[in-house]
C-alpha cells in the first residue's frame, strides 16, 4: 500500500487532494450506475428509456411495469440510501478521529453504532408497547430519530467516561467504547430474545447491516440528516484541523473549542444514527475510507471530509452490489462484505502504525 | 500591554498561583524563571486565556481577556506550547500553515503560504518544509511550533494601538546552543517590532542574555521582578532555587552569569555533601537543566 512517508514532497498534497476529490466524484458516479444496473433480475439501465417513455405515455405493458418497479421503486432508493449510509459513516468516522485525535475512532468500534442500533431495535421490539407513543409522534421518523438519540447517548457516555480535565484519554476511550458496545449488544440480544419471528428477522438484519429494506419513505426520512451533515461539514473543517494539534492549541489558534466539539459530536451521532436506522450496523467504512484518504492527501479535513463522503458512498454501493450478487437470488448482509474489506485495513493500521497511529 | 491583576489559580484546594500581578510590556522580552513547580507554565496559560483564573483578571490593552472571542484573541496573541503530539501525518509546512487558518483571518492561500514560508525560514527550517512532523527531533518540533506561532501573529491584521503578544513556554528546552540563540533572537526581534514577548526559561543565563525584564517565581508567587542585573543576585537566587548560586557580573559586558555552587568548587567534598544534604537533590535537578554550563565555565 502507498505510504505517505515515501511519497510526501514528491507531489503537492494540495494538488493531490483536489485530484482525489475529482476522482472520487467519478468513482461515485460509476458506483451509482453499477448499483442501478446490476441485480438478480438481470434488468439493466438499457431498460431506462422504455421505462421513461412508459412513465409519460402511461403504457400498461407488464414487462415495462416490472422494469419500472425494479429500477425506480427498488434500485433507485437503494442506491440513494447506500450512498447516504456510506457518506454518513465515512464522514462520522473522520470527524470522530479528528476530534479524538485517534485514527482508530470508528463509530462502529467505539460503541456509537451499537448505541444507535440498541435504540432502533428497542423501537422495533417495543413499538407496540412501551415505545408506542414515540412511534405515534414521529411516524416514519421514529426509527431514525431513535437511532440518532441512541448514538448520541452512547457518544456522551463515552466522552464522560474517557474525558479527564477536558482531555479524552485515548486508551480509555477505546476500552470504554468496547464496553458500551458489549452492553448495548447484550441489551439488543435481550430484546431479540423476547421478540416474535417477524421482529426477529428485522433485528438480525440490523445487527449485520443490509440495504435490502430500502424504500422511498426511508430515503425521505434520511433527507434532513443528509442536509444537516452537508451543512455542518464546511463549518467543521477548520476546527477539526486545529484539534489535530490538540485541544489547547486549537484554542490558541482561535478555534471555539467547545462549539466545535458539540457540533462534531452531534453531527457524527446524527449521521451514524440515521445510517444505522436505515441500514443497520455497517462497520469499518468510517475507518477504512479516512485512512486511505490520509495516505493519499494527508490529514487536512478540507480533503478528508468531502472525499470521505464521496468515497464512503462509492464503497458501500460497490459492497452492496457484491452483497446482492454473490449468492443471488439471496442476499448477504452488507456488514459481512464490509468486515471482509475493513478488517485487513484495521489490522494494517494497528500493526504498522501502532495503537493510536503514533509512530 | 498584557496585564495580569491579582491572579489566583486553585486546583483541588491547592493554590498554583497566589495573587500574582504581572505586566508584559510591548517592545520588551520578559523572561519568567523559577524552580520546577513555581507556577511558570500556569502563569503563561493564564496569560494565554487557556486557564481561567479562580480570582483576578487578565487584560490586553485594558480589555479583559474574557470578553474576547477565541478568533479575536488569536489575532492578538500566539503561544508556543511546551510539548505537542500529533496523531496524524502532517508535514512541517502544513503544521505551520495551520497558524494562518484562524477564523476571520485573511484567507488568501498564496498570502498565507508566503507568511508560513517566511516563518519557517526565520527558525531555520526551510529545508524541512515537506518532512513529516513525526520524523523530526524534539528540537526541530519546537522550532516548528515557534514558526506556527509567528505565522499566526503575522497573518493577524495589525491595528494601531493593539498590542500583539507572543508567549513561549520553555521554547529552548530541547534546543542546542545555536538554536537556543536562534529562537530567542527571533523572540527578541518580535519585541523589536513592537510585540509583547513573554518566555518561560529554565536557563538563567539565557534569561540574563536575552530578556529585558525578569519575573522570578517561587511557590506560586512572584519572588522578585526587574531587570536581570537586579534580580540575578546571589542571595535571591540561592534562596529561591534552594541551592547556592553565584551570579558574577564581569565588568566589561555587564551581563550577569549564574554559576551553581557545585560547578564552581568542583566535585563536592564529603564535608560539603553533609552540609548540603537538604538541597542536594535540587542541585542535581538544576544541573540537568543547565545547558549552558560549558559557556559559563569559559
Amino acid at each position: 500500500m502507498l505510504r505517505a512517508r515515501d511519497s510526501i514532497g514528491m507531489v503537492d498534497r494540495e494538488a493531490r487532494g483536489r485530484l482525489l476529490i475529482a476522482g472520487s466524484v467519478a468513482l461515485l458516479g460509476a458506483a451509482m450506475l453499477l448499483s442501478l444496473s446490476v441485480g438478480p433480475t438481470g434488468i439493466t439501465l438499457a431498460s431506462l428509456p422504455r421505462v421513461l417513455v412508459a412513465l409519460f405515455t402511461g403504457s400498461d405493458d407488464a414487462a415495462v411495469a416490472r422494469e419500472y418497479l425494479v429500477l425506480v421503486d427498488l434500485r433507485l432508493p437503494r442506491t440513494l440510501l447506500g450512498a447516504f449510509v456510506g457518506a454518513s459513516l465515512a464522514v462520522a468516522g473522520a470527524m470522530m478521529q479528528g476530534l479524538f485525535r485517534n485514527p482508530l475512532a470508528d463509530p462502529g468500534l467505539i460503541g456509537v453504532s451499537s448505541g444507535a442500533a440498541l435504540a432502533a431495535v428497542a423501537t422495533i421490539a417495543l413499538g407496540n408497547t412501551f415505545a408506542a407513543p414515540w412511534v405515534k409522534i414521529f411516524g416514519v421518523y421514529a426509527l431514525p430519530f431513535a437511532a440518532f438519540f441512541g448514538g448520541l447517548a452512547a457518544t456522551f457516555v463515552l466522552v464522560s467516561v474517557a474525558g479527564r480535565h477536558g482531555q479524552l484519554m485515548v486508551g480509555t476511550l477505546l476500552l470504554a467504547g468496547i464496553a458500551i458496545g458489549a452492553l448495548a449488544g447484550a441489551l439488543t440480544g435481550l430484546l431479540s430474545y423476547t421478540s416474535d419471528d417477524r421482529e426477529l428477522r428485522d433485528l438480525t438484519l440490523w445487527s449485520m447491516g443490509s440495504l435490502s429494506g430500502a424504500s422511498w419513505p426511508k430515503v425521505i426520512a434520511t433527507l434532513p440528516f443528509a442536509v444537516a451533515v452537508a451543512l455542518a461539514v464546511p463549518r467543521l473543517v477548520r476546527g477539526l484541523n486545529g484539534f489535530l494539534l490538540g485541544e489547547a492549541e486549537a484554542f490558541h489558534m482561535g478555534i471555539d473549542v467547545e462549539a466545535t466539539k458539540r457540533l462534531a459530536i452531534a453531527i457524527s451521532a446524527a449521521a451514524v444514527g440515521a445510517a444505522v436506522a436505515v441500514a443497520g450496523v455497517v462497520g469499518f467504512v468510517g475507518i477504512v475510507i479516512p485512512h486511505v484518504i490520509r495516505l493519499i492527501a494527508g490529514p487536512d479535513h478540507r480533503f478528508v471530509l468531502p472525499a470521505g463522503a464521496l468515497l464512503g458512498a462509492a464503497l458501500v454501493l460497490v459492497a452492496d452490489v457484491a452483497a446482492r450478487m454473490i449468492v443471488r437470488p439471496a442476499e448477504l448482509p452488507l456488514g459481512i462484505i464490509m468486515a471482509a474489506i475493513g478488517a485487513p485495513v484495521f489490522l494494517h493500521l494497528v500493526t504498522r502504525r501502532g495503537i493510536g497511529g503514533v509512530e | 500591554m498584557l496585564e495580569a491583576k491579582g491572579i489566583t489559580v486553585e486546583r483541588s484546594g491547592r493554590k498554583l498561583l497566589d495573587d500574582v500581578s504581572v505586566e508584559i510590556a510591548p517592545e520588551r522580552v520578559t523572561a519568567i524563571v523559577g524552580p520546577n513547580g513555581a507556577g511558570k507554565s500556569t502563569l503563561i496559560k493564564v496569560l494565554a486565556g487557556e486557564i481561567v483564573a479562580t480570582h483576578g483578571d487578565v487584560l490586553i490593552d485594558g480589555r479583559n481577556l474574557k470578553s474576547f472571542r477565541a478568533a479575536e484573541l488569536a489575532a492578538r496573541r500566539a503561544i508556543v506550547p511546551q510539548s505537542t503530539f500529533l496523531s496524524f501525518p502532517f508535514s512541517v509546512i502544513e503544521v505551520v500553515t495551520l497558524g494562518a487558518s484562524v477564523p476571520g483571518f485573511d484567507q488568501n492561500p498564496e498570502h498565507s503560504k508566503r507568511i508560513a514560508e517566511d516563518a519557517l525560514s526565520d527558525v531555520g527550517l526551510t529545508d524541512f518544509r515537506d518532512r513529516l512532523y513525526s520524523q523530526l527531533s524534539g528540537g526541530e518540533r519546537q522550532r516548528v511550533h515557534v514558526a506556527r506561532a509567528l505565522c499566526q501573529l503575522n497573518t493577524g491584521i495589525r491595528r494601531q494601538g493593539h498590542t500583539a503578544v507572543l508567549l513561549l513556554d520553555e521554547p529552548t528546552s530541547s534546543l542546542d546552543l545555536s538554536h537556543q540563540s536562534l529562537v530567542l533572537g527571533e523572540a527578541r526581534s518580535q519585541a523589536d517590532e513592537g510585540r509583547a514577548v513573554a518566555v518561560v526559561l529554565h536557563d538563567l543565563n539565557l534569561a540574563a542574555a536575552w530578556a529585558d525584564d525578569i519575573i522570578l517565581m517561587s511557590s506560586g508567587a512572584i519572588a522578585a521582578r526587574g531587570p536581570p542585573s537586579e534580580i540575578f543576585r546571589d542571595d535571591l537566587l540561592s534562596a529561591v532555587f534552594g541551592c547556592q548560586i553565584r551570579a558574577n557580573i564581569p565588568p566589561p559586558a555587564g551581563t550577569p552569569y549564574m554559576l551553581p555552587h557545585f560547578l564552581r568548587s568542583g566535585p563536592a567534598r564529603p564535608a560539603d555533601r553533609e552540609a548540603e544534604a537538604g538541597s542536594k537533590h535540587r542541585s542535581i535537578e538544576y544541573a540537568a537543566d543547565q545547558r549552558g554550563t560549558a559557556q559559563v565555565r569559559d
